[in-house]
């Protein structure tokens, strides 16, 4: 059954990269950053039951922190960014 | 009684996969940004819970159960945060959702 | 089964590396090397490295985004166009992956037990680490204690890191220069109610599960740099939610210099002691009634020094970049 969602999950980082190298505007990269950050930690988390190792969660852990951060980052520089140069758009 | 936890498990595994796999496919297919936000971000939370569940009734009582539950609270918190977050920056920085004229409205 | 995942993985890095190469607007090349670092860090969790997972999650799609965002914030944002096509350097590449490729025709299959690297060197890891140190992650061991010397040798390189972001890009600041500025950026993201909610929220858990994979590194994956990298990932949430002014005013820039050069006086101070209590430089077994809790209290002792170090340079990277901005 890990199986299953594993490569449910797989399938859905290689969706949310086509995302992220197609979308025209930065905002679709972004969204798709934090899609590809919260599969991983789902990845990691289901792997580390399938390898029976569950120490390995703290990764998961640590990673469903700082996915957070990093969308928190890019918004606040974009958002400098738009003051900065009202004219143009990305 | 294992069995009904291993059958719940299954279940709510492959519920889990399917959202997540709808929110990728919605990510994709969208044709505007604040309906693919709409589409991951939904269904990133509901996805995410639904298989972190699954993984825990497997866990049984354990360090594990307790990390998961943590893993799982905090992708909770996180998630509909960032989506707001992007939306509303999406927003303030002038992306103006697509809008299309219905038949309805033009007669 | 798993291997293909690996596979799968490898595959879509591959086309991340693609995307970021030909990417034009640098922003796109930020964002998509944060999907690069996460690819990697779950591909490392997949060949079961997982302190190398761990460091590369924290610092990699963490850390190392927020970073360069921060400089792409100095600088232009779109790549200067290529003047001309250069054909002689993709014929050399080309050459060297091939010879690279061909290379790895006489490697040992992964995990094969005959590999040469599972002769000598690991079963002798794995069987002295319960003998002389006895701390289950072995990780740790190596890099702490049987290889510490190389652990300070890394520890200098981010030191030395920290040591020239602040030549290149400190301000030589005034004391309450940050706090005149009324600009948006000196405030952060504090108008956005629900992000700063929840991030004020979050800030204490992440600092304390820094401070738990700092601690726990003898048993799990984790230790130093990790532990670092997370706590610095807490303070910098902190900056970002609250503004750069509310962020140096907790952690001063003098106290992140402190921080900086007290970690690795501690680790070169750990290894002195070693030398005065009648051992070598860095022989943790003197340090106590007896070797083995004298290893633990060196290895406990050096990762502090590491943690500290690697908090310090990450966030005066961080705050050279995002302070000396609002300066424009």
């Amino acid at each position: 059954m890990y199986f299953a969602a594993t490569i449910a999950i797989l399938l859905t980082m290689s969706l949310a990269l086509a995302r992220a190298l197609l979308g025209p505007t930065v905002f679709d990269r972004v969204l798709a950053v934090n899609m590809f950050g919260t599969k991983t930690v789902l990845l990691l988390s289901v792997i580390a039951f399938l390898y029976g190792r569950p120490d390995f969660l703290d990764l998961a852990l640590a990673y469903a922190l700082i996915n957070f951060i990093g969308v928190l980052a890019v918004l606040k520089f974009v958002q400098d960014y738009m003051l900065r140069h009202q004219d143009t758009d990305l | 009684m294992e069995y009904a936890i291993d059958i719940a498990s299954w279940l709510l595994l492959i519920a889990g996969g399917v959202f997540v796999f709808i929110g990728g496919v919605g990510a994709l297919r969208m044709p505007d940004f604040y309906t693919r936000m709409h589409a991951a971000s939904l269904t990133d939370t509901l996805g995410t819970i639904l298989i972190l569940l699954g993984i825990i009734l497997q866990a049984g009582l354990s360090l594990a159960a307790i990390k998961l539950a943590a893993i799982t609270v905090f992708l909770l918190l996180t998630c509909p945060t960032a989506a707001y977050a992007l939306a509303n920056a999406a927003r303030l920085s002038g992306l103006t959702p697509e809008r299309r004229v219905s038949d309805a409205e033009e007669t | 089964m798993v291997t293909l995942f690996g596979v799968f993985l490898l595959t879509l890095l591959v086309i991340t590396a693609f995307g970021i190469v030909r990417a034009q607007h640098l922003f796109v090349a930020v964002m998509l090397s944060g999907i690069f670092s996460l690819q990697m860090a779950a591909i490392f969790f997949i060949l079961d490295a997982a302190d190398v997972a761990l460091t590369e999650a924290a610092v990699g799609a963490g850390v190392a985004t927020v970073l360069m965002l921060g400089a792409l914030a100095l600088t232009d944002d779109r790549e200067r166009g290529p003047k001309r096509h250069r054909w002689a350097p993709i014929v050399v590449v080309s050459l060297t992956t091939l010879m690279v490729i061909y290379a790895t025709f006489d490697k040992p299959r992964l995990g094969d037990p005959e590999a040469p690297v599972h002769q000598h060197v690991a079963p002798w890891y794995l069987e002295e680490t319960p003998r002389l140190i006895d701390i289950p992650n072995v990780v740790t061991a190596i890099l702490a204690s049987f290889r510490g010397y190389d652990t300070l040798g890394e520890l200098f390189v981010i030191f030395t890191a920290g040591i020239g972001v602040l030549f290149l890009l400190a301000n030589p600041s005034k004391r309450g220069a940050l706090s005149l500025l009324p600009s948006a950026e000196a405030e952060g993201l504090r108008h956005h109610l629900v992000p700063r909610v929840v991030g004020r929220l979050l800030v204490p858990f992440i600092v304390l599960f820094g401070l738990y994979v700092q601690f726990h590194g003898e048993y799990g994956p984790g230790g130093g740099f990790q532990a670092g990298a997370l706590i610095s990932a807490g303070f910098i949430l902190y900056a970002l939610i609250e503004g750069e002014g509310a962020a140096l005013r907790a952690m001063s820039f003098r106290l992140l210099r402190g921080m900086i050069a007290g970690g690795a006086l501690l680790y070169v101070g750990v290894g002195l002691a070693g030398m005065l209590l009648g051992g070598n430089f860095l022989d943790y077994s003197v340090l106590a009634d007896n070797p083995i809790a004298g290893q633990h209290l060196g290895i406990m002792l050096v990762e502090a020094g590491v943690g500290l170090t690697v908090t310090g340079t990450l966030l005066t990277v961080f705050h050279a970049f995002a302070a000396r901005e609002q300066r424009r």
